[in-house]
This record gives C-alpha cells, sequence and structure tokens, in this order.
C-alpha cells in the first residue's frame, strides 16, 4: 500500500521534474519558477473548479498555465538569452518571487480548500484494511497518459522530431529553416503546461497553499540530480526511487537505533551520537531525499542516467 | 623590458575611494548616533560582508548558489553556543566570536563543498538548493542544538568585550561591526587579485581551457567556495551577536535567495557591487516594507527588470557609463526625452496604485479602505479610483509604446562621447 | 600501418600512439593508429575534412578517452588522464577556435598560462602583481606575440587574428615542450599567416610540434614530416615532398585527379 502510494507520489514528482528536464535540455536553462507554474496551475485549477468543474478546469487550466509560460519566455526569458544561462535562471528566479505576490495577492496568504471532486472521492479497493484512494489511482493514470503521450509527441509527430533535433542541435534546426525561437517558446509552455497540470492534479492530495511551490521546489531539482541531468528516462526512475522512499520512510516508526541495531550494525553507547539515532525514521523522511542526493553525487556524480562530462 | 613605476598621486588616487569608505565607517555614528539607525548600519556593514562572500561565487566564479545561507548560519549558530559559553563562564573574547564563526564555515564549507563542487554550471545550483535544505531540514531536527523554529539566544554582553566596556550598547557593537567590515572587504579585495582570484575568473570563462593550463578547475572552485563560506560565517557571528538569538531561517533558502537577490541588483561585475547591494537589501527589507504591503512583488520585478536591462546590476550600469549615455540622451533630444519620463511616470503610478489598492482590498478589514498614495486619498474598493488609476496606467502605456517606436537617437559608445567633450 | 622514421631509438620518441581507436556511437573515427613523433621534430598531420585530425589532439590532450589502444608523452602514459594532468607533464595545445579567457585582459590570459610552470599552485595569499617572475615571463610572452599595446584589453575585445596570437601564446606560455596546434593559421590573410609561420618557427624552436592543417605552404614551412589522416587511417607519413607526389594522398582528397605540381597550392578544404 505504501508502495503504491509512493508510487502516485513519484509519478507527481516525474510529471514536475520531466517538464523542467525537457526545458533544461532544449534551451540549457534551469527555470526557477517551474514549480511556481505547478503552484498556478492547482490555484487556477482550484478557481476553475468552483466555477466550471473538475474536469473543465483539468482540461483548461494547464493551457492556460502553459500560455502564461510561453508568454513569459517571449517577453523575458528571450531578452536575457545572450546573456547566458546564469542571467537565464535568475530571471526565472525573479519570476518566481512575482508568482509568488501575485498568486498571495489574488488568492490568499492561507490554504485553500482544494477538494478532490466529488465523483472520485473514495477508495478505489480495500486491501488488508486499508484503502487505495480512487484519487490517487487517478493521478497515476493521469501522470502515465501524460508520459506517453509525451514519448508520442516526441517521438511520432514532426514537430516531435524538430523538437528531439533542437535538443542537441539547436543551431543545426535553426539553419534548416525551422523557428527556432517558436520551438523554444513551444518548449517552454509545454513543460509550463506539465508543471500547471500536476498543479491541478496533486493540489488537492497536496496542500494548496503559497509555501508549495518552494517547498516540492528543491526536491524537483534533487530528482533532476540524482536522475542524471538532461535525462528524461533517469528523471522517472529517480522521481519513482524517491517517492517510494519518502513514503515508506513515513511510514517507519522505528527509530534509527533500533532499525540500524535490527540491521546487525554494532553501535557505540546512544550518548555518544547525539541522540540524532534516536529520532525516528519518519521524522527523518524530509532528509532521506538530500542524502540520497550527497550519496549520488559522491559515488556517481552524473547521476543513474546523465551524461559523463569529459 | 619596461617596468611602469607609479606615481605617489596615482597611488593615492587609487586609493580614493578606500579612504572614502574608511572615513564613511568612522563618521556615520556622528551623523546617525540613534540606536536604530546605528542597527541599521550594523546590518548594512554584516551585509555587505556576506554580499560581497556572495559575489565571490557569483561574480568572480560564475557559480550559481542557493545555499550561502548554510555558512552564515553556521557561523551564526557557532557564535550564540559561544555567547552561551561565555555566560557561563568560559574565558571566550567576544570580539574574536566572528572570527571564530568564520573558522567554523570554512570548515564546513571544506566539507560540503567538496561534494558540492563536483559540478559546475546549473547542476551546481541545484546540488547546493539541495545541500541547503539538507542542513535546514537537520537543523529543524536537534532543537537542542540549533533552537529549532524558535532559536537558540544568547547575551552579548554577559561579559566585557575589551577592557571594561562590553558589547551591549548599539555604538559598541557598531564598532565591532566595522572593523569587521573594513578587514573583510579589504581581504575580498586583496583576494581578486591574488593567483586563485584570477584563476578563478579563468574558470568562470573558460573552465575547459583552464585544465589545459595545468590547473583543475575543480580545485579552484572548491577552494573559491570554502573561503567565500568563511566569510559569510563572519557575517553569520555577527548577525548572531546583534540580535543575540539564532533560529533554523538563519539556514533556510529563503535567507540564501535574498542574498543572491540584493548581489545581482547591486551588481556582480564591479568589486563594489555588492556593497550596493547590502545597502539595497538592508534598505529594503528595515524599511522598504514598513512603506507597502507589495513590496516582495515590486522587488521582484525591480529584479526582473535589471536582470533584463542592466546586466551589470546598478553598480555595473553606473561603471560601464550608464549615467554618462543617459546624460547623452537627456541633452540631445530634451523634449522627447521629458516625454518618455513623463509617459513612464504616468504609467508606473497608475500600476503601483492599482497594485497598493489590491493589496489593501485584503486587507480592508483590519486596515480600512482608505490608501494614502502619495498626494491622493484612494479608496481601495471604489470604481473611480481604479477607473482613474487603471486610466493612468493604459495612457501611459500607451504614450511610452508610441514614443519609443519614434526612431530613437542611437546613444554613442563611450569612447564617441569622449571625443566630442 | 607503423611508422616509425628511420635511425630512431625507443626512447628519443615524444609522442608515441600505439593501436588508438576512437568511436562516436556507431562510428569509428579513429581506427588502429599508431604514430611516433621524434623528439625536437615538427609533424604536420593533414587530411580530407572528417579525417578525424581534431579528434587525434583530443585523444592525446586528454579531452577525450581512446576505446582502446595507448599514448605515451616522454613514456609516460597518458591516455585517459585528466587534461590538466596531461598538461603538467610536459603538453600544451591551442585550439581551432580560439579558447580565450573572454573578460580577462591579455596580460592576465597569459600570466594565468605561465603560473603552474612558475611552481604556483593555487596561491590565495600573495598579490599576483606581486610575483617578478611571473610578471616577467609574461611581459616578455606579450612582446614576442606582439600584443603590447593591448596589454589590458580584454580578450574578446581582440581582433581575429590578435586573438589566434594570444592563443598561441598562452599555449607556449607555460613551457611545455611538446605542443599541439590546431589550425593555427585559420582564416588569416596571406601576409598574416607569413608572420605567424614566423613566430611559430620563432617560439618552437627545439620543441616537440604537431600541427593540424589544410593550408600546404604552412606544412611546407614548419613540417620536417606529415602524416595524412584519411577516415581516422594513416595511410601516408614521410616527407612533405613525398607525400604531395603519394598518388594514394592525391586519390583520397581529390579522387583520381593529381595535385597541381607547382608550389603554392592550398590544400582543400
Amino acid at each position: 500500500m505504501s508502495m503504491l502510494n509512493g508510487v502516485s507520489y513519484g509519478l507527481l514528482l516525474f510529471m514536475l521534474s520531466a517538464g523542467l528536464t525537457l526545458i533544461y535540455s532544449m534551451m540549457g536553462v534551469l527555470n526557477f519558477a517551474h514549480t511556481s507554474f505547478y503552484m498556478l496551475g492547482a490555484y487556477v485549477g482550484y478557481s476553475l473548479g468552483q466555477w466550471f468543474g473538475f474536469w473543465f478546469a483539468l482540461v483548461l487550466a494547464p493551457l492556460l498555465v502553459g500560455l502564461l509560460g510561453a508568454g513569459f519566455e517571449r517577453f523575458a526569458l528571450r531578452q536575457v538569452h545572450r546573456q547566458g544561462h546564469v542571467a537565464e535562471l535568475l530571471i526565472t528566479f525573479g519570476l518566481s518571487y512575482v508568482v509568488l505576490e501575485l498568486v498571495q495577492l489574488v488568492w490568499g496568504r492561507s490554504a485553500l480548500d482544494y477538494q478532490v471532486p466529488a465523483e472520485l472521492q473514495g477508495p478505489l479497493f480495500v486491501l488488508h484494511g486499508v484503502a487505495f484512494p480512487l484519487y490517487r489511482a487517478f493521478m497515476m493514470l493521469v501522470a502515465v497518459g501524460m508520459f506517453a503521450a509525451l514519448w508520442w509527441v516526441l517521438a511520432r509527430t514532426r514537430i516531435g522530431w524538430v523538437i528531439r533535433a533542437a535538443l542537441s542541435q539547436p543551431h543545426m534546426v535553426e539553419v534548416l529553416g525551422h523557428d527556432l525561437p517558436r520551438v523554444q517558446m513551444l518548449v517552454f509552455g509545454g513543460g509550463c503546461a506539465l508543471a500547471g497540470l500536476a498543479g491541478v492534479i496533486g493540489g488537492n492530495t497536496h496542500v494548496t497553499e503559497p509555501g508549495m511551490a518552494l517547498s516540492i521546489g528543491a526536491l524537483v531539482f534533487v530528482v533532476v540530480v540524482v536522475g542524471g541531468v538532461g535525462s528524461l528516462l533517469g528523471a522517472f526512475l529517480a522521481s519513482l526511487a524517491i517517492g517510494i522512499l519518502q513514503t515508506l520512510a513515513v511510514g517507519v516508526d522505528m527509530s534509527m537505533l533500533a532499525l540500524l541495531q535490527s540491521l546487525g550494525v554494532p553501535l557505540p553507547a546512544d550518548r555518544a551520537t547525539g541522540g540524532l539515532l534516536a529520532l525516528r525514521l519518519s521524522q527523518l523522511a524530509p532528509v532521506l531525499p538530500y542524502a540520497v542526493m550527497v550519496v549520488m553525487l559522491i559515488v556517481r556524480p552524473q547521476g543513474i542516467l546523465g551524461a559523463r562530462q569529459s | 623590458m619596461t617596468v611602469t613605476t607609479r606615481s605617489w598621486r596615482q597611488t593615492a588616487l587609487r586609493a580614493g575611494p578606500w579612504w572614502l569608505y574608511g572615513a564613511a565607517w568612522l563618521l556615520a555614528p556622528l551623523f546617525f548616533p540613534s540606536s536604530f539607525s546605528l542597527g541599521l548600519l550594523s546590518q548594512i556593514g554584516i551585509g555587505i560582508i556576506v554580499c560581497l562572500s556572495y559575489n565571490i561565487l557569483l561574480g568572480q566564479g560564475g557559480m550559481l548558489s542557493f545555499g550561502h545561507a548554510v555558512y552564515s548560519g553556521a557561523g551564526a549558530y557557532l557564535a550564540i553556543h559561544t555567547l552561551r559559553l561565555l555566560a557561563d563562564g568560559w574565558p571566550v573574547p567576544v570580539v574574536l566570536v566572528p572570527l571564530a564563526g568564520g573558522l567554523a564555515a570554512v570548515l564546513l564549507a571544506l566539507v560540503l563543498g567538496w561534494v558540492s563542487t563536483r559540478k559546475a554550471g546549473m547542476p551546481f545550483a541545484m546540488i547546493t538548493l539541495g545541500i541547503g535544505e539538507l542542513v535546514w531540514a537537520i537543523a529543524l531536527m536537534a532543537p537542542s542544538v540549533f533552537g529549532g523554529e524558535v532559536g537558540i539566544s544568547a547575551d552579548r554582553d554577559a561579559r566585557p568585550a575589551l577592557g571594561s566596556w562590553t558589547l551591549g550598547p548599539a555604538l559598541h557593537l557598531y564598532a565591532l561591526v566595522a572593523v569587521y567590515t573594513l578587514a573583510c572587504t579589504g581581504l575580498m579585495y586583496g583576494f581578486t587579485r591574488t593567483p586563485l582570484g584570477r584563476l578563478l575568473n579563468a574558470a568562470r570563462d573558460n573552465p575547459q581551457r583552464l585544465g589545459f593550463l595545468g590547473f583543475d578547475p575543480r580545485m579552484v572552485r572548491y577552494l573559491a567556495f570554502s573561503i567565500a563560506g568563511g566569510f559569510a560565517g563572519v557575517s553569520g557571528a555577527l548577525t548572531a551577536l546583534q540580535v543575540e538569538v539564532v533560529g533554523a531561517d538563519m539556514l533556510s533558502s529563503q535567507r540564501a535567495g535574498t542574498y543572491l537577490l540584493f548581489t545581482v541588483l547591486g551588481g556582480t561585475s564591479v568589486f563594489a557591487g555588492p556593497v550596493v547591494g547590502a545597502v539595497l537589501m538592508v534598505f529594503a527589507l528595515a524599511v522598504f516594507s514598513a512603506w507597502t504591503q507589495a513590496w516582495l512583488l515590486y522587488l521582484g520585478l525591480g529584479f526582473g527588470l535589471v536582470v533584463m536591462f542592466m546586466p551589470g546590476g546598478i553598480a555595473g550600469w553606473f561603471a560601464a557609463g550608464g549615467l554618462r549615455r543617459a546624460g547623452w540622451q537627456l541633452r540631445s533630444r530634451p523634449l522627447d526625452s521629458l516625454l518618455v519620463v513623463l509617459a513612464a511616470w504616468m504609467a508606473a503610478t497608475g500600476w503601483v496604485a492599482m497594485v497598493e489598492m489590491a493589496y489593501r482590498l485584503q486587507l480592508r478589514a483590519v486596515m480600512g479602505e482608505r490608501v494614502d498614495f502619495f498626494f491622493w486619498q484612494l479608496q481601495a474598493a471604489s470604481a473611480t479610483s481604479w477607473l482613474l488609476c487603471g486610466a493612468a496606467a493604459v495612457c501611459g502605456m500607451f504614450a511610452l509604446a508610441r514614443l519609443l517606436r519614434a526612431p530613437a537617437a542611437v546613444a554613442p559608445s563611450n569612447a564617441a562621447m569622449e571625443r566630442r567633450t | 600501418m607503423t611508422a616509425v622514421p628511420a635511425g630512431q631509438a625507443d626512447g628519443a620518441f615524444a609522442l608515441r600512439l600505439r593501436g588508438v581507436c576512437k568511436n562516436y556511437g556507431k562510428t569509428a573515427v579513429i581506427r588502429d593508429l599508431d604514430l611516433s613523433v621524434a623528439r625536437g621534430s615538427s609533424l604536420a598531420i593533414i587530411g580530407p575534412n572528417g579525417a578525424g585530425k581534431s579528434t587525434v589532439f583530443d585523444l592525446i590532450s586528454g579531452r577525450s578517452k581512446p576505446d582502446a589502444g595507448a599514448i605515451w608523452l616522454h613514456d609516460q602514459r597518458i591516455d585517459g588522464r585528466p587534461t590538466h594532468t596531461i598538461h603538467r607533464l610536459g603538453l600544451s595545445r591551442s585550439f581551432q577556435v580560439s579558447q580565450l579567457f573572454t573578460r580577462l585582459s591579455v596580460i592576465d590570459n597569459l600570466r594565468c598560462a605561465v603560473l603552474w610552470r612558475m611552481g604556483y599552485r593555487y596561491m590565495f595569499w600573495r598579490a599576483l602583481s606581486g610575483l617578478r617572475d611571473v610578471n616577467q615571463r609574461a611581459t616578455q610572452l606579450m612582446e614576442q606575440i606582439a600584443l603590447t599595446p593591448q596589454r589590458d584589453t580584454l580578450a574578446q575585445a581582440l581582433t581575429y587574428a590578435e586573438q589566434r596570437a594570444l592563443e598561441f601564446g598562452i599555449t607556449i606560455a607555460g613551457g611545455a615542450d611538446v605542443i599541439l596546434l590546431d589550425e593555427p593559421t585559420a582564416g588569416m590573410g596571406r601576409g598574416e599567416t607569413q608572420r605567424f609561420i614566423e613566430l611559430i618557427r620563432c617560439l618552437t624552436r627545439g620543441k616537440t610540434v604537431l600541427t593540424v592543417e589544410h593550408d600546404m605552404d604552412v606544412v611546407f614551412e614548419l613540417a620536417d614530416t606529415v602524416a595524412v589522416l584519411v577516415q581516422g587511417e594513416l595511410i601516408a607519413l614521410d616527407s612533405p615532398q613525398a607525400v604531395r607526389a603519394d598518388p594514394r594522398v592525391q586519390q583520397a582528397y581529390l579522387g583520381a585527379a593529381a595535385l597541381p605540381p607547382s608550389a603554392g597550392g592550398h590544400g582543400v578544404c
């Protein structure tokens, strides 16, 4: 059960890291505001859901967010393109501040009561007395569907070929006559739309509040680093791994000390370790993804599937 | 081979800005004697140290770190715990506490930096964010050491610092901060002129080529990272001395983001840029935030505009002759320039007024509906106010668009301007 | 093809490649390359585009790692080692597209290049301007490459030819005794090329030099030996005259047609 919950959380992480990876691979831009678009998706989805119903919001909110992203690319990001990647990252950093403030201005500073729609509430199945929510299954379905659609667009359509070509040889693509700026705008908008979609479906199970962008933001970066910067499959694997790891850890109520002892690790007296080992694994859960990242950097800096830099 | 010698006059001229800087720190208390202003000045000094240290990474090394608060936080925590030891009777010289904070931060940076500098560029940025979050999460888990959200507190005047003087009065703390600020500024400027400083610039411009010259760019980045962390630790320790309480927010990524924001705003391409940035930082956090609810929004927008149109930051703009170019523009086309300024002012006023009203709408239950906007009174909920401001904004933008679309005189290069004058 | 110029013992080789292979994906770019370069000699590597000439330089200088084979520098294995290690062992290379420190001045570029050789490591406790030997050597180099008027100009503000000169200056600054020059005269006009050849000849006296070149005049002026690389394989290694007359080389460049007999023809680019 925790596995399934972990998988659904991991898929949500993947929805976010996929968009980020695509934008980074094509444009070299690390979109610091990526999770801000996630937040926008949740808030816009909430409001649209209030007015027109959840299903309408599910389709329209990501589109709106994607449009906003494309607009940002066109009017702001493009201006700093010639200054290099650091400047591009900086402007997305500025955007994250602006989006946060605007969201708070329009929707207020406290958490929103974004509910799962009535038709999707309730359990999908019950196993050993623990219910697996229908909505989580829906989330997984949407994530998998998104992944499949993404794969299909990239592998089978003409625009997908152009995008893949532009991922490795942007200048060549331009020379061949394709409108590179438009492709870049499309990819950026698309990545933001994916983040928005994640927000629409994730915002009601995970809290919808102004701090949501920041809290998941660092995690998405960790996923990208662990999976290997630039690799979609790596991001997928890392998202699942971290999602499962974190969900499982939260469920374990054992202290670190007990866990290590049960694994047969000889330990000095508890006092010597400053009481940190007395912490339960569930309390340590927030730290685990970052610890994984640190270990990965020491052992295999290019990540699971990243390209080794010469 | 010719060797260029510098005359005494030239040396004195080059040192001119330093004399001014030193004099400013020396004489400031005479002009701003209240303890509130001295507190602000101390904050500025602390900000200067941390922003300069951040610029070692960003401006000189091209390394964008989101985790710099870890090192200022380390210095702060060491300082606060040392102060507590002091109260328990340990003979610790308070004036050396910032130094100890710096040392602790260097050691931490040597450890964490080894992992952080494995990669450069964008991956480095992501890694620093992850490590920053890691440290912050760990801090929250060990409240006995880190004080959780509430923080650890101590007194800086439990013991005399120098002779019979304690650090209690704001003036005495200011003196300590001023000495450290001057010293750190000098040291960091000196760093830019050392071989490692140059190699750091080289690693920023072309790390691959640096490798072909026998130096490992990773090692250069690692050493610079540790040095920058050390100075951040000094700044953190001074903060601890000033506010006498250190909580986990000292390690937060929001704080790291603040360092980034104001260092870029001040300017990364000139050594004095972060100094400007630090002044802006203290001004924004202490004064500007009291003027308007929307200060973060303005900050974000202003930051975006600076990134787009002033790549070297505000100080960089000045250093590259921005003022001269603007002056030339004003002198050569005075009427057009005036109209542009007026239109921009009208648009800006309209937009800012609307933003202020929007923010007030949120809080009208508490603060009422009247917005005192410079010389006017606006009603947040009244349609008239909104229409007026909206009209101003829209007209201003239209006028601006029309004026800027007209063929503008191309500002000549600095060299061309020099030939004219 | 094993290529050992007659009369040279193993110990006199500055650079040796044995069985070096490099693939990019499924494409074999360098196939089983054997090459030995005698100490103090000057070798030019020529060949049609796509022959793998720059790749050979990348493999030797450490920018990429060979998939098979071994490379020795003065009898030390260097294949697969990082670029900075290889440079410290005495090998330096220039690039076809100038790789400079764009926001540093000319003098700073040169000073950075000189530092390691002078024994200064990652020093941060003394000012760079106070290191007399570094400054002397850098200034001397600057005069030799005729960039003294541009001493404080940023590298990105130099003209193309000045950048090429600085590129060359940085390459030889470290005093390496094996120098790899990747198309040093690329993009230069006649007169500039002549001057540059003089500069190269003057400043690489006594050193082992490998040059990748397209310009046959440069090859004739600088090289004792010419290696011809076609599709990753060495098809000739001989004196410039012999190589020019070699029918296989002519075929590789031009198909069946022969090279024009007069001196002064440019290589096919």
